[in-house]
């Protein structure tokens, strides 16, 4: 069963087409992240399929029910966390999640047992202003499932935070979907999404340009590998005449080999005795990014 | 019904919790109530300084009345000669000074203070005039033809603070109704938070609800604070249908709160919002006489205030609670009020966006 079908979803503002002819299909169960740059219309694209916005045309399917006109049928179905921290002002984390746990009718205990699944009971009598950006985002996160809802988006969830506060909230999202829940993330990290997500959808300029799973796309890409040699290990006389190398650089780190067929290169390096300390680096979802977004500045 | 109790339980948290809006709710009307009441009632007209140059035989033979209407309208002091008490009126330490020269009575006064300066004219001259006739009279060994007897028409307890704390009261209310609807709406918009309650199970007008039920509590306890400090500390006394208060300053908060919902849809910041909100409420409560009676005010500013729904708030308050009327006198008041809130509400909806996008 598909948990969300998009057909030619198309937003417009003005001269700008934040969301231009999107078609998606989401699985039960699955993990997919809507990756792209900011301003690439992931957020709008979100904001249509959880039903806060009208689309210009095209349909969403969640769940199986449209979502506009406001569905109150699908609500209770699904778990939304945006991206500013929507919370009640001056409330403790507890009063705020039994806040929204009172809206969809879940019990204050139920409620509690989220604060602890989210690291946050030592936090529950502090403040939301009083909170860190990663507790406020963990509050935020656990706002949106305490109704155990089917089906989650999360919209940049990890944004504006550290790098510690970011990992040590990928191991919170990795397990919210152990139960066969589908979760829907956009992100802005490449890393991320490759930690995460069972597939990704690159977008920009309102566009789906691929989707696949992070493997996928970056085979896809076919992107050369670079083996790095140690210093001393193989001079560059020897390091071009490995067959399947398209480019040697030597630098202080060591020699630097460009190639679009690494085993066969390492194995050619085992035979020259060439392997110690030797790295291989493999084009990762950031190359993918970047081949089908382009590199230019984006402000 | 738990979705209800749940979002107005946040939103009293989320008030009872914010020191500047309980102070600007509570503690900063009551201070105007103090200032008003309590500092400003005691003293009426204030008395004039008057500098008495030397011995005035004139006021040892008035009259015990006389010189207790002497003693009332003049703080005396003495000094020796007419140089300092001169110079102590023209740099205006004093309002007159008064010298005998003979039998005339000089009195030596500026001009800066043109109403005190008529009052002390016509003070002294009664006094001198009085003085006269009780003379003549009893040089003719005859009664004098007519007699003055003063009485107040108002009750004794009808002072200052009768008239103040119904118009404070208005200001009270209208401020923190409208401040926290627009601050509401902006607030929750600029935080998502509106969004966030689209996506839960719950129907607008059960926030909407919570909201409008959470300001009238505010309302009705900002009301039993004054009236209870009123009548606690300043001798506030309430007449007639006071307790038609009740619907006047509920009616009168759905109409506040349909000017702060106005101001909230006009603006794009919270901050922004409590402005308009402030901006729409203090120069109206100056124009509806929550601070002083608009009764010397020109006609057209009288006519201009005609269209405030503080004047009418004010003034059926003060029907009501202090100058004895009925219930009746209240009900065209929130007829009013009512359809005013109805149209605010109404052009707010109007102009009202999700968001800014």
């Amino acid at each position: 069963m598909t948990a969300i079908r998009v057909r030619d979803l198309t937003k417009v503002y003005g001269e700008v087409r934040a969301v231009d002819g999107v078609n998606l299909d989401v699985a039960d169960g699955e993990f997919v992240g809507v990756l792209g740059p900011n301003g690439a219309g992931k957020t709008t694209l979100l904001e249509m399929v959880e039903g806060l916005r009208r689309p210009d045309s095209g349909t969403v399917e969640v769940l199986g029910q449209q979502v506009w006109p406001r569905n109150a049928a699908v609500l209770p179905r699904i778990g939304v966390q945006l991206q500013a921290s929507a919370f009640f002002e001056r409330l403790t984390a507890r009063e705020q999640i039994r806040t929204f746990a009172a809206l969809y009718d879940v019990s204050p205990a139920r409620a509690d047992d989220w604060l602890e699944r989210v690291g946050l009971a030592e936090k529950a009598s502090a403040r939301v202003e009083d909170l860190s950006g990663g507790q406020a985002q963990r509050l935020s996160i656990a706002c949106a499932l305490v109704h155990d809802p089917e089906l989650v988006f999360l919209d940049e969830p990890t944004a504006s935070l550290d790098p510690q506060a970011r990992r040590n909230l990928w191991d919170l999202l990795s397990g919210i979907n152990d139960s066969g829940r589908t979760v829907v993330l956009t992100t802005h990290y490449m890393d991320e999404a490759e930690v995460l997500c069972d597939r990704v959808a690159v977008m920009d300029s309102g566009r789906v340009l691929q989707v696949g799973s992070p493997a996928e796309l970056v085979r896809h890409l076919d992107a050369p590998a670079r083996i790095i040699v140690a210093p001393g290990q193989l001079d560059e006389a020897g390091a071009r005449g490995i067959a399947g190398t398209e480019a040697v650089e030597v630098g202080p780190d060591g020699t630097v080999l460009t190639t679009r067929h690494p085993a066969d290169v390492v194995a050619r390096l085992g035979e020259l005795g060439a392997l110690d300390g030797v790295r291989v680096q493999t084009g990762t979802l950031e190359d993918v990014f970047l081949a089908l977004t382009g590199r230019s500045y984006r402000a | 019904m738990r979705a209800f109790s749940a979002i107005a339980a946040a939103i009293v948290r989320g008030f009872v919790r914010d020191r500047a809006s309980l102070f600007f709710a509570i503690v900063f009307p009551l201070m105007f109530l103090v200032f008003f009441g309590g500092v400003l009632s005691d003293r009426g007209q204030p008395a004039a300084e008057l500098v008495q140059v030397g011995d005035l035989a004139l006021l040892e033979s008035l009259s015990p009345e006389a010189r207790e209407a002497f003693d009332a309208a003049f703080d005396v002091r003495r000094v020796e000669d007419l140089d300092t008490a001169l110079e102590e009126v023209r740099s205006g330490d004093a309002d007159v000074a008064l010298r005998q020269d003979g039998d005339t009575l000089v009195a030596h006064y500026t001009q800066t203070d043109q109403v005190q300066a008529a009052v002390t004219q016509a003070t002294l001259r009664a006094l001198v005039d009085g003085t006269n006739v009780a003379l003549l009279a009893q040089e003719a060994g005859s009664p004098v033809p007519f007699a003055l007897d003063v009485e107040r028409v108002e009750d004794e307890s009808l002072t200052v603070i009768q008239f103040v704390t119904p118009g404070l009261l208005g200001w009270a209310i209208a401020t923190s109704a409208a401040i926290g609807a627009a601050a509401t709406l902006q607030g929750w918009r600029q935080t998502k938070l509106m969004r966030r309650l689209q996506l839960a199970p719950v129907r607008t007008r059960t926030i909407v609800s919570a909201r409008v039920v959470v300001t009238l509590g505010i309302a009705l306890v900002q009301t039993a604070i004054f009236l209870g400090v009123g009548m606690a500390f300043f001798g506030l006394s309430l007449t007639g249908a006071w307790w038609m208060a009740v619907p006047l300053v509920l009616v009168g908060t759905l109409c506040f709160m349909a000017l702060g919902l106005l101001a909230g849809a006009l603006t794009t910041t919270a901050e922004a919002a409590v402005n308009a909100a402030n901006f729409m409420v203090l120069p109206m409560a100056f124009l509806s006489g929550s601070f002083f009676s608009l009764d010397g005010a020109p006609r057209w500013l009288q006519a201009v205030s005609d269209l405030m729904p503080l004047k009418h708030l004010n003034e059926g308050m003060l029907d009501v609670m202090v100058r004895g009327e009925g219930p009746a006198a209240a009900l065209p008041v929130l007829g009013i009020l009512a359809g005013f809130a109805l149209v605010v509400t109404l052009v707010a909806a109007k102009l009202f966006r999700w968001d800014s996008v």
